[in-house]
């Protein structure tokens, strides 16, 4: 069978599904990374009902469609073949990003804007959604015996140099073109859309010269496939069971880690350490970059130990280590643990820039920077927002050194503060070797799991039975740790605290990795299923 | 070992009918704080997280059940144990 597949046809395999796979992730995250520009051109939060819009664009793409993808397109991968239907995935999610780089913006077209980018972006979610079922089918059921994890361990790289490749082409274009035209109707936002077009167009070339799966093949030839897959799935106890437990013995624990690890980290690098832009994403770009082989030494150690206690593992250190890890990250990022170079005057400088409220013309913003130098190398840029309430709009016009104490009406008691830090080199690489830690924790629960799952099912329902609880898995288990998150962190804000405690919203994936982790351990087995050929 | 995966299997089924009532309540919670320019959208995401979070729980449910039943004593070592 496929131990007779030359490793020059199984590189070519690996090859083609991976690349197709990598940019549907790159299509996928481009969304997510360039939200707050698209809310801003698609979505105005002023706009009332285009909130609303906002908001199904984000929770029902991953949470809805993305599951509901999965049974589309995982019943369709069963009946007509595994290569067809992620030809189709990659059409969809090529077309559908291609297109949100086309839409005018909400002041051109108005409500259209934001309807056409729903549309677009459920389209998004559910060609994901068919897609990683039939790469890692297809790969699997290519890869010889005994060499499974190893082979599909490729495929489990692409979601995470989506990732990459989405946060350089989009640091790459902004850093040439600067924030304002970056971030214009027309501006270099749209770059990465258009982008997708190109790289898709390339990969459907390769997936069309692909043959069909030998297995399904044969399956084919044979009249046995399946005649209705979500019936044999869901409604036979048999395979319904072992839905169940991939998704609660394995997948939820995999998903949360996951998005811990490459999404909640980016998010807490740059809301709650205040990370510089650039520098956020250079740390989760490099972190990416080191931790990625360790998909494959998984993946290839899988076949020697099982899948079992790799992903567990996993799961557990993150149990384990995920608060000490963020209160470093804290650490590392405090003030108050830095020295400052007080002698230095020349580098420490204030400016203060006056600012009109565009409604209220008696409100004025006065914004002061000050910069404030370590002896680490950090660079910490502090900009206070006070506000004043003049007794005469006229006053708001004069310079800010003529503007009286008797002119004021009010002034705001507290400042508005905003930090952003650059971090030293020692900080900075600090900050890389934490945020590897949590990657190569995703790579012991992400790189075995493909295989695992495809080991799981028969043959004739395999695409389908293993798309849904991978979808549930990680798009919504996984999915919803940002929100679920920043939900934990809301209910510890007292008035004593009112900034929470921060470190509150990895309860979430700390506890769903437990459960997971008790369910895998005492029901899942470690022995795997040799012959994926039934 | 099958003793402790058919207790554990009456734990599962009282934690889903707990999560679906503590996500109710939370989204009871929330709702009613939300200011009136964001309840709608409010309501939104918790309509959504409720709606999906629904037949989860009714899943990890059946998957107690299963569990409790000793469904999982022996679990199936090829295909053909599935489709049978």
């Amino acid at each position: 069978m496929n131990a007779s597949n030359p490793p020059s046809k199984i590189a070519f395999v690996i090859g083609a599904s991976s690349v197709g796979t990598l940019i549907e992730w790159y299509d996928f995250y481009i969304f997510g990374m360039l939200a707050t520009i698209l809310s801003k051109q698609f979505f105005p939060a002023d706009a009332g009902t285009a909130a609303l819009l906002s908001t199904l664009a984000i929770f029902a793409a991953g949470f809805i469609v993305r599951p509901f993808g999965a049974l589309v397109f995982g019943r369709l991968g069963d009946l007509i073949g595994r290569k067809h239907t992620f030809l189709l995935t990659l059409v969809i999610m090529g077309g559908s990003t291609f297109a949100i780089g086309l839409v005018p913006g909400y002041t051109t077209i108005g409500w259209l804007a934001p309807i056409l980018v729903l549309i677009l972006r459920l389209l998004q979610g559910l060609a994901l959604g068919g897609e990683y079922g039939g790469a890692a089918t297809y790969v699997a059921e290519h890869a010889p015996a005994g060499q499974r994890g190893f082979w599909t361990s490729w495929i489990q790289t692409t979601a995470t140099l989506g990732l990459f490749l989405a946060l350089g082409v989009i640091i790459l274009i902004r850093s040439s073109q600067g924030v304002d035209q970056f971030s214009a109707e027309w501006g270099g936002w749209r770059y990465p859309f258009w982008i997708s077009i190109l790289l898709v167009g390339v990969s459907v070339l390769i997936r069309m010269r692909m043959s069909e799966s030998p297995m399904f093949t044969k399956l084919k030839s044979e009249g046995k496939t399946s005649t209705n897959p979500l019936k044999e799935s869901f409604g036979h106890k048999a395979n319904f069971k072992m839905v169940l437990l991939a998704l609660f013995g394995a997948v939820m624990g995999q998903g949360v880690v996951w998005y811990t690890g490459q999404f909640y980290a980016q998010s807490f690098i740059e809301t709650v350490c205040k990370i510089e832009f650039v520098q956020s994403r250079n740390i989760m770009l490099i972190a990416i970059l080191m931790a990625t082989p360790c998909f494959v030494f998984f993946g290839w150690l899988s076949d020697k130990v099982g899948r079992k206690w790799i992903m567990l593992t996993g799961m557990l250190l993150a149990v384990i280590t995920y608060r000490p890890i963020y209160k470093e990250f804290i650490h590392i990022t405090d003030a108050s643990k830095r020295s400052q170079l007080v002698d230095n005057k020349l580098t420490n400088y204030m400016t203060a820039i006056p600012i009109i409220d565009a409604v209220d013309k008696t409100k004025l913003y006065i914004k002061k920077q000050e910069d404030t130098f370590y002896t680490d190398g950090s660079i910490f840029k502090y900009t206070k927002t006070d506000t004043l309430f003049l007794k005469d709009s006229l006053y708001a016009a004069r310079p800010l050194t003529l503007i009286f104490p008797s002119m004021i009406q009010y002034q705001s008691p507290k400042p508005f503060v905003q930090v952003e830090k650059t971090l030293g080199n020692a900080a900075f690489w600090k900050m890389i070797w934490l945020v590897f830690i949590q990657i190569v924790y995703v790579t012991m629960v992400y790189g075995p799991i493909a295989a695992f799952l495809v080991e799981m099912f028969p043959t004739k329902i395999r695409y389908t039975s293993m798309s849904l609880p991978y979808h549930i898995g990680n798009g919504v288990f996984g999915g919803l740790v940002p929100f679920l998150g920043t939900l934990i962190v809301e209910f510890t804000k007292t008035s004593a605290n009112p900034a929470g405690d921060v470190l509150a919203g990895l309860w979430y994936p700390i506890g769903v990795a437990t459960v997971c982790l008790v369910i895998g351990a005492i029901y899942l087995s470690n022995k795997m299923d040799e012959n994926v050929m039934d | 070992m099958n003793t402790i995966k058919k207790i554990l299997g009456f734990v599962w089924m009282i934690m889903s009918p707990a999560i679906i009532l503590f996500l109710v309540y939370q989204a009871y919670v929330k709702i009613g704080a939300a200011s009136e320019a964001a309840k709608a959208n409010t309501i939104l995401q918790w309509v959504i997280i409720l709606l999906i979070f629904l037949p989860i729980t009714i899943g990890f449910f059946i998957f107690g059940k299963y569990a409790a039943q000793n469904e999982y004593g022996d679990l199936p070592e090829s295909s053909k144990e599935i489709m049978d």
